[in-house]
């Protein structure tokens, strides 16, 4: 071993500070220091930096992802506040209802699909009377199901309901086209709803034939609080004959257009309005939800054997709950969101194979900076974790972009459509599980090559 | 593995084994030394090295039965036209590659059979490289450049800032931490790469061509920094082409068609500090 002379401080000018001092080496590390810090941090950092360095290259990747997960939430929202708006609607039906219809095989079970279904749901919600369909029902059902020896038990009321569509409806200098409905008095409190102003009418209006009305707030606003005129007491006119309008009903909203719609008695429906008689729609209300499946039976044999229905014929009527209703619809929902995971998997897969191609790109490009970390102590699994880390961290962002355009979207289409805004705790995880999947299976084979790599091939790689 | 037991078989196999074709260098022939710092093993024992790979469809014998020892505290120049094996014998030397034959000691743990994840380790904590063309990632500052061998080892943030920073006060580069390779001149960056090898406190430092892309003032720089390590006690073994620069070292070896030709003392190495001293006070204002 030489001897060492300590160099003189003459040669230390700014130029020479390397090499004028005496460098000392570093002091040895202890067994301890190691392994104290995770990996984990630093590969993120470096993974964010290796993105954003690139950061064109980076967002033309995370593009496909970023779509995908944007065009998924912002349909999964709309679908959702579709399906919320008619389930509010069809629960505020209350769940112990019984619609009874005329016509056979109608569409409001199995068979008929979306529309089908959505029809049914117009339908037995009481707008636009079915045209073309065989009429059966009388008042007579009616009153069989709740007076006399057929009475069934556990029935608390039944309302018929009478639908005239398309009546031009004049009050002063106003008209207005909507549909009128001829209802028992009833009807108010089996639906469940409130006056907004004025009253209903009572049985005795009913029974009497009185000309009263009841305006739904669409028809009020058209023919009333447009021109600020106060409809209570008024007259309109329907079908040339002078109503008085007695109650204005609140806002119903949701999927019935129950607020373009007119309600007067029964009985003047009947005489005025009608031209046969038979009645568009029985409504039954039972006491208990839990006793609905027996009534709806029992209403069956009943009006077979009214209807003179032996075994082998099909009904001439139909009954649905609001149960059966909700069902119909959640399957038609169903089979929606199905198709929708279905094309959003495709686009996701896009995605994904998009993030692979351009890491494949990546470890090429960076051949030789994975040789000089090998060389540098890093092992397969430093540098597995390294770029699956930043296939990762590339999926995430894009799917929290994705996330977020997705739900401004949706926010923009429900509110557009009137629709409620629906987040469910799910819909805000699923997309960065989802991305998480895509980006550690799509940038797995990627990373692998990586880890692969011969130190000596990388170095010498250009 | 029981160390102590396989010297002891190595060493009488060296009292009674024959000189290969290679002219051993005048130790070798003699049972095992003691050598002057009192250290009982030196760091690296080579024996009977062979490396042959495929290169499309012939084979190539690179190394032919090459043993050698380095002492710590050694400054070994590597040197040998190309196609010799010196690349091949400092590639296994540095862990990252593997003989196919033959045995690798490396204070006292045999390297030349590990695994890939144990030659890693190695890699990290033992030994120190410096690359002809610097390696340094490009979009990392010096500070980040020089962390690097530190965060695979695991060490908490503020022991590899502190480590780093004093890393690169060593060799001078103190005022740019922050700086980019880019805002570096050549002769800095290797100055970083050079930091970057110290930093873990390696038994070995590994020089691939340290000066084979810079010009010859900051060559002689460069090679100043690295006997001012030697001088502290750093075992360097240099691989390079250029007699000049292999003059620095204390001890050269020569290969030749994958056998060490050559094994002697440097007679009279040259003193790059004197030289630098001189250089820059004939330019005091460049600073490279």
């Amino acid at each position: 071993m030489k001897t060492t002379d300590r160099p003189t401080e003459a040669t230390n000018s700014a130029a020479t500070s390397a090499v004028g001092s005496s460098p000392r080496l570093l002091l040895p590390l202890k067994s301890q220091d190691f392994d104290r810090a995770h990996k984990l941090e630093s590969n993120v950092s470096m993974a964010m930096d290796a993105l954003w360095a690139n950061r064109l290259r980076s967002l033309l990747t995370a593009l496909g992802i970023i779509i995908g997960v944007a065009s998924v939430i912002a349909a999964f929202t709309m679908t959702q506040g579709v399906s919320a708006n008619v389930t509010n609607t069809i629960s505020s039906l209350g769940t112990n209802l019984i619609f009874i219809t005329p016509g056979t095989n109608n569409t409001t079970s199995g068979g008929g699909g979306v529309s089908g279904g959505s029809n049914g749901t117009k339908r037995s919600i009481g707008s636009i009377a079915p045209t073309g369909i065989t009429q059966s029902l009388t008042q007579g059902d009616a009153q069989a199901i709740t007076d006399g020896p057929t009475r069934i038990p556990d029935v608390a009321a039944v309302s018929s309901v009478i639908s005239s569509a398309n009546q031009q409806v004049i009050s002063g200098s106003q008209n207005w086209i909507t549909t009128v409905q001829g209802v028992n008095a009833s009807f108010l409190s089996i639906h469940n709803w409130s006056i907004e102003e004025g009253n209903w009418f009572s049985s005795s209006d009913d029974q009497a034939g009185k000309l009263v009305a009841v305006l739904g707030q669409t028809v009020y606003q058209q023919l009333f609080a447009d021109i600020g005129e106060d409809p209570l007491g008024k007259t309109i006119l329907i079908g040339n004959a002078p109503y008085r309008v007695v109650g204005v009903l609140p806002v119903q909203g949701g999927a019935s257009n129950s607020d373009n719609m007119i309600y007067v008695p029964f009985t003047t429906a009947l005489n005025r309005l009608n031209n046969s008689r038979y009645v568009d729609q029985i409504l039954v209300q039972v006491d208990d939800p839990g006793n609905v499946g027996t009534v709806q039976q029992a209403i069956t044999s009943l009006l077979e054997q009214r209807h003179r229905i032996t075994k082998g014929m099909a009904d001439d009527f139909n009954l649905t709950t609001s149960q059966q209703l909700l069902q119909t619809f959640n399957q038609s929902i169903s089979l929606f969101t199905a198709l929708l995971v279905g094309i959003a998997s495709i686009s996701l897969t896009v995605g994904g194979i998009g993030i692979m191609n351009i890491m494949i790109v990546s470890v090429t490009e960076r051949t030789r900076e994975i040789g000089l970390r090998m060389s540098l102590g890093a092992g397969r699994q430093d540098i597995r974790n390294q770029f699956l880390i930043e296939a990762l961290t590339l999926s995430l962002v894009g799917g929290t972009i994705g996330l977020l355009i997705g739900l401004l979207l949706g926010y923009g289409i429900t509110a557009g459509l009137a629709i409620p805004f629906v987040i469910t705790p799910i819909s805000l995880a699923l997309p960065f599980a989802v991305s998480a999947g895509i980006g550690v299976i799509f940038g797995f084979y990627p990373a692998a090559r990586a880890a692969r790599l011969d130190p000596v091939v990388a170095l010498r790689s250009l | 593995m029981n160390i102590n037991k396989d010297m002891r078989k190595y060493t009488a196999s060296l009292a009674s084994a024959e000189p290969d074709g290679a002219t051993p260098g005048a130790h070798q022939a003699t049972p095992h030394v003691v050598n002057a710092d009192n250290q009982e093993r030196p760091l690296i024992i080579i024996h009977q090295l062979h490396k042959t790979y495929l290169l499309g469809q012939t084979r190539v014998h690179a190394l032919r039965g090459v043993s050698i020892e380095i002492s710590r505290g050694d400054f070994v120049a590597v040197r040998g036209p190309s196609g010799s094996g010196k690349t091949t014998f400092m590639n296994i030397l540095g862990c990252l590659d593997r003989p196919s034959q033959g045995s690798y000691w490396l204070a006292n743990h045999e390297v030349g059979q590990m695994s890939n994840q144990q030659l890693a380790r190695v890699r990290n904590r033992m030994i120190g490289f410096v690359f002809q063309n610097f390696n340094l990632l490009s979009r990392a500052t010096a500070m980040s450049n020089v962390e690097l061998p530190m965060i695979y080892a695991g060490l908490s943030k503020e022991l590899r800032t502190q480590r780093a920073r004093q890393a690169l006060q060593l060799v001078g580069l103190g005022t740019r931490l922050d700086h980019l390779p880019a805002q570096l001149s050549g002769g800095q960056q290797q100055r970083v790469a050079v930091a970057r090898a110290l930093v873990n406190s390696p038994s070995l430092l590994l020089a691939d061509e340290p000066t084979g892309n810079l010009d010859s003032r900051t060559s002689v720089e460069i090679m100043a920094i690295l006997q001012a390590l030697h001088e502290q006690g750093l075992t360097i073994v240099l691989v390079t082409h250029e007699p000049d620069i292999a003059a620095y070292a204390t001890r050269q070896i020569v290969f030749h068609d994958g056998r060490l030709l050559r094994d002697e003392p440097v007679s009279a190495p040259r003193d790059a500090r004197a030289e630098w001293s001189v250089l820059a006070t004939q330019n005091p204002d460049e600073d490279y």
